[in-house]
């Protein structure tokens, strides 16, 4: 078949546009070259929907994210991730970062952002009472907000396959050709994909697709930040996100109480050379410690349960990407998609209906269109009443498989059901693992139940696609060397 | 409709402290049961497949399963109630006094379980190399050492064919042993500190006697790999700090971290249960009773242990205080603070009463072959004991015998090398 739109790169901005095309009466493909969604940048993301007062207006980045912004009560009614407005402030604690805050409310209020507040010390202490009492003032931004971008990410893919939307993962384009107004996408194992228009949210290698397709060309140079997250029993946890005062390149180093409940700090800032190195450092680890105390002098190293690092694609010239190719016939730019991509997601995919239906695109909505999802049942949100009803329906609702998020059995094979058949997968769909003993107790379990629900065997599956094997085959596989255990016991 | 049942003993846990401490409430008549997230009695014993277990509180070696199948069956006789594949979500101190634990299962669902007495025997967990922030990136092919011992040995699972254990824990040292058996070869040990940190028997019998490699005072500074493991770089270390000029590669598919555990206190923690940083465990008293009235701990959660048997002596013990307030005795009330001082990380319990004779545990700071432990109070030295071997992998006991422990007043106790005598 030729598919309408092929939307290229299922991170939070390729799976907001398939979404917000899912509306209308299209065949749309939305290809992945990894084998989950939203597992290249999205997964990494800070999760902060910011409040809009970073970026001067005169910014593609800017307008997106404040209309994006606006947009999220809207998609967590429909779509039921967890997202909550915190509320974002900045600390001051000196008279040259106060005229930097000063500057940021300033643009703050030019942009138009809701209720933006000049803070004096007071006021700061009594919005967030974690904070450096040194703290001489700074600016409060009572619409930014924490988010889960990978939930997001799920929900927005949930959602828009159950409108027609074909999900391909493990699909890497490597060639494409057009003829008769179609182009003809081919992956690097042989797949063929056949589409009128093609949008190119390829994030880190949207410079690579953008030249296969014969577009324009571009670099996209990956900036490394690194992050650290902390145990949910951290008394550090702040009240809103704290942010210090920002640097040339980057919104600085934050404090973050992620809605899920653990506490993260980060990011870095940055550049790499390389699209694959997302490891994490010693050096920054302190480097993260040292600015974070400045800000919530409570952080302790003894509360870190991981460490994680994401690359932004960054463009040139700092903005996003996003528009109609001038090389390529029916092809959409969608790259440079760095901080706030995020918050602008919902009004990047918008924008590229907006490209689309000015290149021609029909446009009509679809009579029958489900937006909203069934509400998720999760453990660590259910009344023990509520509970007791779940087991009545289902008894896998009180099997406790990881400890530490109290994630059920019932959980995790629904992830599984749902397509995340990786270790990862079935852990940012549910939780499961990504607690205090980073899945040292449940990840054989949950490895049990995916290789139960899906007929692979244990020691085939992977933690992310590709070549993460967790295991190495079955006991007895492996020749022992008994020269050498003889040995040993004859010592 | 959520059930509700009542037990004069609830024991959380079915390890070698709860079962043990179980045994000793069921055999005085009281009505115990005992929950446990698994559907079998042993805990983590049931993974820990290798011998060594028992020596003390058998009087035999034994291997981890065997050990677990002994005390469960005790255990079983006395007339211990189970709940197996239960997990205990809240415990609760209702108004009127009474303990109230909300459990989860398959089989049962949502249930309240009341008791007169709360025992927490639910062990530890396995430091992470998150809680290390060992740099790198994040593939496949990275464990605990514990939870490639429960795919290999519960699962049949190779967890990889060439490993670097990191940390040289009594857990990481039996895996060396283990992968090596299995056909995995393990290219090194790495610690940080300038003596291993498990046991010495272990060290002779599942290295030295494998030609496996033991990097003391280096540190792994470096994972590599995408999808999974390919090798680690290690340094040595100087004064602590890795000496990055020297750092070298070890090509490898699979990482152990064996770093230590932490009591998982979690459950405690929310039920009001106060914690010692020095353990991670809950301060109690010589009754083993936590700050939160009716609520006991033993074993691994309270501080960990290097040997089971102590486990077990020490759950028993807890269980005997247990009976005792059942039968009307007073609480920690009339207790007199019990401290460690130089050289010692911790002491257990954190409290004495006068005239009642307790076993005090320690773990050392230091590395020595002659120390002396003294306890001291009012200005006093009320005793001492010599060590001929002072490791701080190595746990330290000291009867005191209450005709000794006659006063009030805190009781302090140190440990010194001998040859400052």
């Amino acid at each position: 078949m030729v598919y309408d739109v092929a939307v290229i790169g299922a991170g939070v901005s390729g799976a907001s546009t398939a979404w917000r095309l899912s509306r209308y009466q299209l065949h749309t493909v939305l290809l992945e070259w990894r084998s989950d969604v939203g597992f290249g940048v999205s997964k990494a993301n800070s999760g902060i929907i910011h409040a809009g007062f970073h970026h001067q207006l005169s910014t593609l980045k800017a307008r997106l994210e404040i209309r994006g912004n606006l947009m999220f009560e809207a998609l967590q009614h429909e779509l039921g991730f967890p997202f909550r407005r915190t509320g974002i402030l900045v600390a001051a604690f000196s008279r040259e970062e106060m005229a930097t805050v000063h500057k940021l409310y300033e643009q703050g209020i030019a942009n138009g952002v809701p209720g933006m507040e000049m803070c004096g010390r007071e006021r700061l202490l009594q919005l967030e009472k974690k904070l450096n009492p040194e703290v001489i003032g700074g600016c409060f931004a009572p619409g930014g907000g924490t988010i889960e971008p990978y939930r997001y990410v799920f929900s927005l893919v949930e959602s828009a396959t159950r409108n027609g939307v074909c999900l391909k993962c493990d699909f890497e384009v490597a060639e494409a050709s057009r003829a008769e107004d179609v182009w003809r996408i081919r992956s690097s194992s042989g797949a063929e994909v056949r589409a009128r228009y093609v949008v190119n949210a390829a994030g880190l290698f949207a410079d690579r697709v953008s030249g296969i397709f014969g577009a324009e060309e571009f670099t996209i140079h990956p900036r490394k930040g690194e992050e650290y997250l902390l145990d949910r029993s951290s008394a550090a946890r702040p009240e809103r996100v704290v942010f210090p005062v920002p640097g040339a390149h980057s919104k600085g180093v934050l404090v973050i109480p992620t809605v899920e409940g653990t506490t993260m700090i980060g990011p870095t800032s940055d550049a790499v050379d390389d699209k694959f190195d997302t490891a994490a450092s010693a050096e920054q680890m302190q480097r993260i410690l040292s600015h974070v105390r400045n800000l919530i002098p409570g952080v302790s190293p003894r509360d870190l349960i991981t460490s994680f690092a994401g690359l932004r694609p960054v463009m040139d010239n700092e903005d996003f990407y996003i528009a109609l190719s001038e090389k390529a016939p029916a092809f959409v730019q969608v790259a440079g998609i760095q901080s706030p991509g995020l918050t602008a997601s919902p009004a990047i995919g918008e924008y590229v209906k907006d490209l689309l239906k000015s290149a021609g695109l029909p446009l009509l909505e679809k009579v029958h269109f489900a937006v909203e999802l069934a509400p998720r049942h999760e453990v660590r949100h259910e009344s023990p009443a509520a509970l007791d009803r779940l087991h009545s329906g289902n008894p896998a609702w009180t099997h406790i498989v990881c400890r530490c998020e109290k994630i059920s059995e019932a959980e995790i094979v629904e992830a599984v059901r749902k397509g995340h058949t990786t270790l990862d997968g079935v852990k940012f769909y549910t939780r499961a693992g990504m607690g205090r003993c980073q899945g040292g107790f449940c990840a054989a379990r949950i490895m049990r139940i995916i290789s139960r629900e899906t007929g692979i065997p244990m020691e085939e599956l992977t933690k992310k696609g590709g070549n993460s094997r967790l295991a190495a085959g079955r006991l007895g596989d492996l020749p022992v060397n008994t020269a050498e255990v003889r040995g040993g016991e004859g010592a | 409709m959520i059930q509700e049942e009542k037990y004069e003993v609830a024991v959380i846990g079915a390890g070698a402290a709860g079962l043990c401490a179980a045994t000793v409430c069921a055999s005085a008549g009281r009505n115990t049961l005992v929950v446990d997230r698994e559907e079998h009695p042993g805990g983590i014993l049931r993974q820990c497949i290798h011998s060594g277990f028992g020596l003390r509180y058998f009087k035999e070696e034994l291997t981890g399963p065997e050990y677990a199948e002994r005390v469960a069956e005790k255990a079983e006789r006395a007339g211990v109630r189970f709940r197996f594949g239960t997990t205990v979500v809240s415990i609760r101190r209702e108004t009127d006094g009474a303990l109230c634990l909300t459990s989860l299962s398959t089989a049962e669902g949502v249930r309240i379980i009341r008791a007169d007495a709360v025992i927490l025997a639910m062990g530890c967990r396995e430091r992470t190399r998150g809680n290390l922030a060992v740099p790198g990136s994040r593939p496949a092919g990275v464990f605990t050492a514990g939870a490639a011992q429960r795919l290999l040995n519960i699962e049949g699972i190779l967890p990889g064919k060439k490993a670097v254990i990191a940390g040289s824990g009594d857990i990481g040292l039996i895996m060396a042993r283990r992968l090596t058996w299995a056909g995995i070869r393990v290219e090194a040990v790495v610690e940080i500190m300038p003596y291993p940190a498990g046991l010495t028997r272990n060290i002779v019998q599942c290295l030295d006697d494998f030609h496996i490699p033991l990097l003391l005072e280096h540190s792994l500074v470096n994972i590599l790999g995408h999808g999974r493991v390919e090798a680690v770089e290690v340094a040595p270390l100087s004064r602590g700090v890795p000496v990055t000029e020297r750092k070298f590669r070890i090509d490898c598919d699979t990482v152990l971290f064996s770093v230590g555990l932490i009591p998982e206190n979690e459950l405690s923690a929310e039920a009001g249960v106060e914690l010692n940083p020095a353990t991670g465990g809950p301060l109690v008293d010589s009754s083993y009773e936590t700050g939160v009235p009716g609520i006991f701990a033993c074993g691994n959660v309270l501080h960990v242990h290097d040997l089971v048997d102590f486990v077990s002596e020490e759950a028993e013990h807890a269980a005997r205080m247990v009976l005792r307030r059942l039968d009307g005795s007073d609480g920690g009330s009339g207790q007199f603070p019990v401290r460690a001082e130089s050289n010692l990380k911790y002491v257990v319990p954190n409290r004495f009463l006068p005239g009642c004779g307790t076993r005090f545990a320690f773990r050392s700071l230091i590395v020595c072959d002659d120390g002396v432990l003294e306890a001291e109070q009012n200005g006093k030295i009320l005793l001492s004991k010599r060590f001929s071997c002072v490791r701080p992998a190595e746990m330290l006991t000291l009867e005191v015998p209450g005709s000794l422990l006659k006063e009030p007043g805190e009781l302090k106790f140190r440990l010194r090398k001998g040859e400052e005598i």
